[in-house]
């Protein structure tokens, strides 16, 4: 039975130093690039607010590849799909209420 | 100090109102001879090591199912109380207050006291029969998030002889919510009582989606799940990703009411309206939450009364997931009416039209499993009939109702309670009625007695569409929602009456599904034979009813879709069934490893109980005890590494060979 | 006990205590969308600040700085525990939990510093809806943290009772994975609630 080879891929599944120390690394220099761009107005507000959330949504990807390990998840990967799921609903929940409260803001 | 006593006590218990007052009297009656039962009888340790600890989930499904009814009957006491108020104009039978009070516990216990945990009950029972599995993923969880619900129950019913209920609605709109609309208590108990279940549903969603995923049987692709599984599986999903909005919605509100923040609030810069947008982004999906699993309980029915395979499995799951996924894109056509422009009215609209066909796609699926099978008619199946012209009709309104120019003029009308009532009662109601007749036997050994069912059949459909086909007409008439009580010179009442008589129509319907009930406890003898109905498709019928405590001696290999069924043709057949599967049936019996009973799930909720009612009165002392204890059970679960055992073979022989003689 | 039943399958059925970690992977999956509705509640009520002191005025970033800078490092010796129990270190698996859960602690310290620093300056949660959403969705953060530094505690006491065995590794694989997620969430936190008001 299939199960019977899981958890001897247990051992193998939570990266090695190498990619923690990458991990983390990434990490620095993506939390330094938009603290650099805010503190110094280098650019626009636009261009701020951008390049703010490309480094976060960056981010966020070095932890799951480095730290969580999400592509070493055997198939079918139940993991990754419920959180692709969850990150549809996050920004259905974020947009979509503010597409209709924009038309609903109260003054102040 | 007696007059302290005195004072408390009448802020503390509702006083002043003859129907509340008998009320508390029968509760304290009921109580009392509760208490006097057990101990006569010496029943305490019998309840507590076999019910109240329990990790079974067929036990603790009975133990939903059976709230689920007291729940049914409470909501419907507060149902007729309402017709009868509404049944001429001017009535003085209810005040305003009684009246707000008693609408607004009448939706919260239908939808979350109610629907749920009949919902939650059938869950429990059936999937893991159906993927032939032992038990769920997390019995532990599982007999936690019991617990938790019950205790919400308990903490939201008791506002009506303590206190005060809420009286805002069963979505407890703000400015109406918070502490300037509202400073009783009885906001504070909707709160608590509904945040409490739901951490508990919440933990079921999560544990239905690892049951499926990880425990089906060997050879049970996800393509070859019953149907009533599927449809698990979209609803716990759904309920995954809502039951976290209604966590926060609810929490916001209670900071707002608590520690005066200004989410919801009229001055501070609050926006009422984003409660109603966030409140239905966990409203819309929680209707399709509970009426999921109904579909898949018609599924079933279906094929096995027609002695068929569900027409189009594909395009039925297909269906079912997306409605689960297009459940959380439709939130805002609850208001229309908001002002939030003709953009997002339109998408809205759009998205809840295009929800509709999904639904169409299933119904003809059922209409064509049955066209040309081998039909009988029980009383799951009478049901089942039932369903559909009820859906459709209720359905149909509900597109009206997705027009958004035409929603202004039905908004919160008594056009849109006739909508919602003919989906939820139609279609949830309906829905678990089935599927409670169908598997009764299942859980109990017997079947309901059948003359009596149909009686309770008629009686329901009959008063369903006395009641609530007048009610378009009504809403249409200018009859708004939430009223107690209108002027004669309107002209409603004598559709009004009509309703009312349908409601008491249902009231005497479900008189004869208790009565039904008890006489078949009384008088229907047991049977042993697993396959109860004889047509049985899915794994839950190839063992003895009840199951045995371990479910399946042998977990079974399963080879295609409705395998027992197959299983049953193969040997009608003569012919061998594939070497697997005799493999799995033949193995010498192995210890079955088991998940221990466990007492702290019930103690856990009680420390919950305990805190939210220490945050509904204030009463720091209690929250603070609430919370250690809360705290303290967790990490006793968490130093509990002895939380499992293994059923010897020998046991097993004999249950086994027991269940074989009573088959004989 | 726990040795038997992780070796010993249920015919074909899960490894128990994988389940276990994809089960509190689902859960963790629920406190994102927990988190979604939080951020959509500041995002909508950020510019209500019903006349009252904006975040710009009062938020001292320099601290938040380094707050982020601690969660991020605790995220990493989280890592280095795991790296531990995989080699079998007992020692090394307690030494850079006890690690992280320090870490934590002093971003909780500060965390809690600057709401003083803020109530101090008049600010509370009923001063205006922005304020309301701020402490509620920062605060949310700061407890989920709290929360896993005393369940990072009960782990370290168990280990140190146990050793690694396949009930203790689910709990250290399961709490660094809350660990790297807390860290994930605040890096949101961090960017839509700190820099985008100070820019």
């Amino acid at each position: 039975m299939a199960s019977h080879q899981q958890h001897e891929h247990q051992e193998q599944t939570h990266g090695s130093m190498k990619s923690y120390i990458i991990g983390f690394l990434l990490s620095v220099v993506l939390t330094i690039i938009p603290l650099v761009a805010v503190l110094n107005d280098m650019f626009n507000k636009k261009t701020t607010i951008v390049i703010v959330l490309i480094t976060a949504v960056l981010q966020f990807l070095v932890q799951l590849l480095f730290f969580m390990h999400i592509r070493e998840e055997e198939k079918p990967r139940y993991n990754l799909i419920s959180l692709i799921f969850a990150i549809v609903m996050l920004l259905t929940i974020v947009i979509g209420s503010i597409w209709i409260m924009t038309y609903n803001a109260v003054a102040v | 100090m007696l007059e302290t006593i005195k004072e408390f006590a009448s802020e503390f218990f509702v006083t002043g109102d003859p129907l509340i007052l008998g009320a508390q009297v029968s509760i304290g009656l009921a109580m009392v001879a509760i208490v006097f039962v057990l101990t006569f009888f010496k029943k305490w340790r019998w309840l507590w090591t076999e019910w109240l600890t329990t990790v079974d989930h067929k036990k603790i499904g009975i133990m939903y199912i059976i709230c689920a009814i007291l729940m049914l009957f409470r909501g419907g006491v507060d149902a007729l109380l309402m017709r009868v108020q509404l049944a001429a104009p001017q009535v003085e039978f209810l005040n305003a207050e009684h009246y707000n009070a008693i609408f607004t516990t009448h939706g919260v216990i239908m939808i979350l006291f109610m629907a749920m945990p009949l919902m939650f009950g059938l869950f429990n029972i059936i999937v893991p029969l159906q993927l032939g599995a032992r038990d769920v993923a997390f019995p532990f969880l599982n007999s936690f998030s019991f617990w938790m619900f019950f205790a919400g129950a308990m903490l939201f019913n008791v506002s009506f002889v303590i206190g005060g209920s809420p009286d805002a609605g069963w979505l407890a709109y703000p400015p109406l919510s918070e502490l300037s609309g509202s400073p009783g208590v009885g906001q504070d108990f909707y709160i608590w009582g509904i945040q409490i279940s739901g951490i508990g549903s919440l933990a079921t969603g999560i544990n239905f989606v690892a049951t499926i995923l990880k425990m089906r049987a060997p050879g049970m692709k996800l393509m070859k799940m019953p149907m009533f599984t599927w449809s698990v599986f979209a609803s716990s999903v759904t309920i995954m990703f809502a039951f976290p909005i209604l966590t926060v919605t609810l929490f916001l509100l209670f900071l707002d009411r608590y520690l005066g923040a200004h989410f919801f609030t009229v001055d501070g810069g609050g926006n009422p309206m984003m409660y109603l947008n966030l409140i239905w982004m966990w409203g819309h999906p929680e209707v399709y939450i509970v009426v999921l699993p109904a579909f898949g309980i018609f599924s079933e029915v279906a094929a096995a009364f027609s002695k068929k395979k569900i027409f189009g499995y594909k395009s039925m799951v297909f269906a079912l997931m997306s409605i689960s996924f297009f459940s959380f894109f439709t939130w805002a056509h609850h208001f229309f009416t908001m002002g939030s422009g003709a953009n997002v009215n339109a998408f809205f609209a759009v998205t809840t039209m295009i929800i509709a066909i999904p639904t169409g796609v299933k119904v003809f699926n059922w209409i064509f499993t049955m066209y040309r099978g081998k039909l009988s008619f029980p009383t799951p199946m009478m049901w089942m009939l039932a369903f559909i012209p009820c859906f459709v009709t209720g359905g149909m309104t509900g597109v009206m109702l997705s027009v958004a120019p035409a929603d202004f003029q039905f908004h919160n009308s008594y056009f849109l309670i006739a909508h919602f009532h003919h989906v939820l009662i139609g279609g949830v109601v309906f829905g678990y009625f089935a599927g409670l007749y169908y598997w009764w036997p299942k859980m109990f050994g017997f079947k309901l007695h059948e003359g009596l069912g149909k009686w309770a059949f008629w009686f329901w459909n009959i008063g369903f569409y006395v009641c609530f086909m007048p009610q378009y007409a009504l809403g249409l008439m200018g009859m708004t929602r939430r009223f107690n009580e209108y002027n004669f010179d309107m002209g409603w009442q004598p559709i009004n009456v009509v309703s009312t008589v349908g409601a008491f129509l249902m009231g005497i319907a479900f008189l004869f599904q208790v009565w039904q009930i008890a006489h078949s406890i009384r008088f229907l003898k047991k049977e042993t034979n697993g396959d109860n109905w004889g047509q049985g498709r899915t794994l839950e019928w190839s063992i003895p009813s009840p199951a045995p405590f371990y479910n399946f001696a042998r977990i079974p290999h399963v080879v295609e879709q409705d395998d027992w069924w197959e299983k049953k043709e193969r040997k009608a057949r003569g012919e061998a069934d594939p070497a697997e599967v005799i493999a799995a049936d033949t193995v010498p019996l192995e210890p079955i490893h088991m998940p221990k009973n466990s007492g702290i799930p019930i103690i856990m909720a009680g420390f919950w109980f305990t805190a939210g009612f220490g945050f509904v009165f204030d009463w720091k002392w209690m929250i603070i005890l609430g919370l250690v204890g809360v705290v303290a059970t967790m990490i006793a679960r968490s130093f509990n590494y002895n939380d499992d055992y293994y059923v010897p073979v020998e046991e097993i022989e004999r249950i086994e060979a027991a269940a074989l003689k009573g088959a004989k | 006990m726990a040795q038997a039943h992780a070796h010993k399958h249920d015919q074909g059925h899960q490894d128990p205590e994988q389940l276990k970690q994809f089960g509190f992977w689902l859960f963790m999956v629920t406190d994102v969308i927990l988190f979604a509705t939080l951020f959509a509640t500041f995002v909508v009520l950020r510019g209500n600040v019903a006349g009252g002191p904006v975040g710009s005025d009062l938020i001292e970033i320099n601290g938040i700085i380094v707050s982020t800078f601690i969660l991020l490092t605790s995220s990493f010796t989280s890592g280095l525990a795991l790296l531990s129990m995989n080699k079998g270190s007992k020692q090394g698996l307690i030494f850079w939990l006890a690690v992280s859960a320090l870490l934590g602690l002093s971003f909780v310290y500060l965390e809690v510093t600057e709401f003083i620093h803020l109530i101090n300056e008049g600010v509370n949660i009923g001063t205006s809806a922005y304020w309301s959403s701020f402490f509620t969705l920062v605060g949310a953060h700061g407890l989920h943290v709290s929360l896993g530094i005393v369940w990072i505690t009960l782990v370290i006491m168990q280990i140190a009772k146990r050793g690694i065995t396949p009930a203790t590794k689910r709990r250290v694989n399961i709490i660094s994975l809350y660990w790297h997620f807390l860290d994930a969430i605040w890096i949101f936190v961090f960017s839509i609630v700190y820099l985008m008001e100070v820019m």
